[in-house]
């Protein structure tokens, strides 16, 4: 039985097709100004992946910031719910997620099953979320995929003094000028926002394994501030952007199942 | 006797020169790269219409975030310790004190002799500094001095969805995306800059009379707004500009202490 989840962000759209268990097929697009069209344009690359039609599938879950636009989904699941289903379907060891989105970072603490124990979100905030390192990377002219190899060459170690996106964008443009390294500056805005991010973690104690998911978590420098600010391991899944469809699948699959039993016995 | 007081902020750095008591010189630039070369060219600038010179001033108090790069400054004072000094010498009923700094916000409460009670800052986040102000009137490429007039023409003002610069900012742009008049989304960057204000004033509670120091009591909106929000009248400073009210604050505090006098 082929089931869907959709999850469409701020930043990117992302499909993953599941068939028993098993991810057959799965697309990434960058959300334009309609999310509608988004959400179609990752499922399609995802059917074509999967050499499916829509009509094959079984049940579909949307979740994520656009999942109410989402034309081809049965239901729709929270972004929390469906980053712990995930995350644990991933790597079964995980007990703690945390998710920086483009505009939006969530702790969750979650069981054996992914079910969510507790949960902290900020959305108010831009320090802390992907935002933070997008308009740092603006500021200093270097394209979102370069930011994790460039910390990576980071020798002299800086401190941001400000959490603030706008002030820290102040003083990025301040040590610039000063003649640091744009590599020391990248980590140092990596470690910044780990440190937001660590703190509001900490207020729901993240214990377990902990894993990093979201399309910031394919930055290598964002994991391993991370991971440093944290002082505990940072399990590595291994899709991290599809993490919320992935969750969502899954969710698509019960859904599926109970309504295959409910039909079974209203036909017997 | 001639003393000075130099106030060099984020954004902008005032000078004001008093005799005996009374104003005789005062300017306003936009802050340079480097502290000591703002302080020295608004110095220049207050002092030169009344004929004067940096060595005609007998003492100099220096204060703002720049304070400790002036050069010719004999003492500085805390931004709070003056513009609490500085709005008491303009009105002199008040007893609560919002001064809106380029990169921050600040409520002092002071006592019936003027001395500070209590005080609240924020410096942390720029939504309710200057700074807010500074990026929206960027985004909407009108000037920071126009915010005021624009908001009183305001027939139907935008709620802003969250006091985030940041994200402030995108919704900013997105209603100007949809059409939205500038007059509507400026009235409703007033209210969120006004409603930020509100909550930092709550804190300490707000004691009548209450008026607003910085450059931003010159923005008729967020001072109209502000004052729904707190349900009370802000005494309006009309015997000087309210930009300069710390800078007066350490000339009055210069007058004192050139003296020798510590009161």
């Amino acid at each position: 039985m082929i089931v869907a989840g959709c999850d469409v962000g701020s930043l990117t759209a992302k499909a993953v097709l599941m068939n028993d268990g098993t991810i057959i097929g799965s697309g990434i697009t960058c959300t334009g100004p309609v999310p509608e069209a988004s959400a179609n344009a990752a499922m399609q690359l995802a059917l074509d992946q999967a050499g499916v039609t829509l009509d094959a599938i079984a049940h579909c879950v949307g979740t994520g910031y656009g999942r109410r636009k989402i034309t081809f989904g049965d239901t729709v699941e929270s972004e929390i719910a469906c980053h712990a289903r995930g995350a644990v379907w991933q790597v079964a060891s995980v007990r703690s997620v945390i998710d920086i989105g483009g505009q939006d970072a969530k702790a969750i603490r979650l069981d054996e099953r992914g079910n969510v124990v507790q949960y902290q979100y900020n959305d108010k905030c831009a320090a802390g979320t992907g935002r933070f390192l997008e308009v740092i990377a603006d500021a200093l002219g270097i394209e979102l995929d370069a930011l994790g190899p460039l910390a990576e060459q980071a020798t002299e170690h800086l401190t941001l003094s400000n959490q603030c996106v706008v002030f820290a964008e102040t003083e990025i443009l301040s040590l610039v000028n000063e003649g640091k390294e744009t590599a020391d500056i990248v980590r140092a805005m990596h470690q910044a926002v780990a440190r937001r991010v660590v703190a509001m973690a900490r207020s729901i104690g993240v214990a377990g394994d902990v894993a990093m998911t979201g399309g910031v978590a394919k930055n290598s420098g964002m994991f391993e501030a991370l991971r440093e600010a944290l002082g505990m391991p940072l399990v590595q899944v291994p899709q991290p952007q599809l993490n919320g469809a992935i969750g969502a699948a899954l969710v698509a699959a019960d859904a599926a199942g109970r309504g295959a039993r409910e039909s079974v016995a209203a036909h017997a | 006797m001639i003393v000075a007081g130099c106030d060099v902020g984020s954004l902008t750095s005032k000078a004001v020169v008093m005799r005996d008591g009374r104003i005789i010189g005062r300017a306003v630039i936009k802050s340079k790269a480097k502290p000591w070369e703002s302080a020295e060219s608004v110095m220049q600038m207050a002092l030169a219409p009344a004929g004067l010179g940096l060595n005609d001033v007998c003492y100099c108090v220096g204060t703002g975030y720049g304070r400790d790069k002036i050069p010719f400054v004999h003492e500085t004072v805390s931004e709070i310790g003056c513009h609490g000094k500085g709005a008491r010498w303009l009105v002199p009923s008040v007893r609560t004190v919002i001064d809106i700094g380029g990169q921050d916000c600040k409520a002092m409460r002071l006592d019936k002799d003027g001395n500070i009670e209590k005080f609240i800052a924020n410096d942390k986040c720029a939504s309710g500094t200057g700074r807010f102000l500074e990026v929206m009137a960027k985004a909407l490429g009108v000037g920071l001095g126009e915010l005021g007039d624009l908001s009183a023409r305001a027939k139907h003002p935008v709620t802003l969805a969250n006091a985030c610069t940041v994200w402030a900012q995108a919704d900013v742009i997105r209603h100007l995306h949809d059409g939205v008049p500038v007059e509507d989304i400026v009235a409703g960057i007033n209210n969120a800059m006004a409603a930020r204000t509100a909550t930092l004033v709550r804190n300490i509670g707000a004691e009548p009379d209450v008026c607003m120091t910085g450059g931003v009591a010159k923005n008729g909106g967020v001072l109209a707004s502000l004052e729904r929000l707190l349900s009370l009248r802000l005494k309006r400073i009309r015997r000087e500009d309210p930009q300069i009210t710390g800078a007066i604050g350490a000339a009055l505090f210069a007058a004192e202490h050139a003296n020798g006098g510590h009161r």
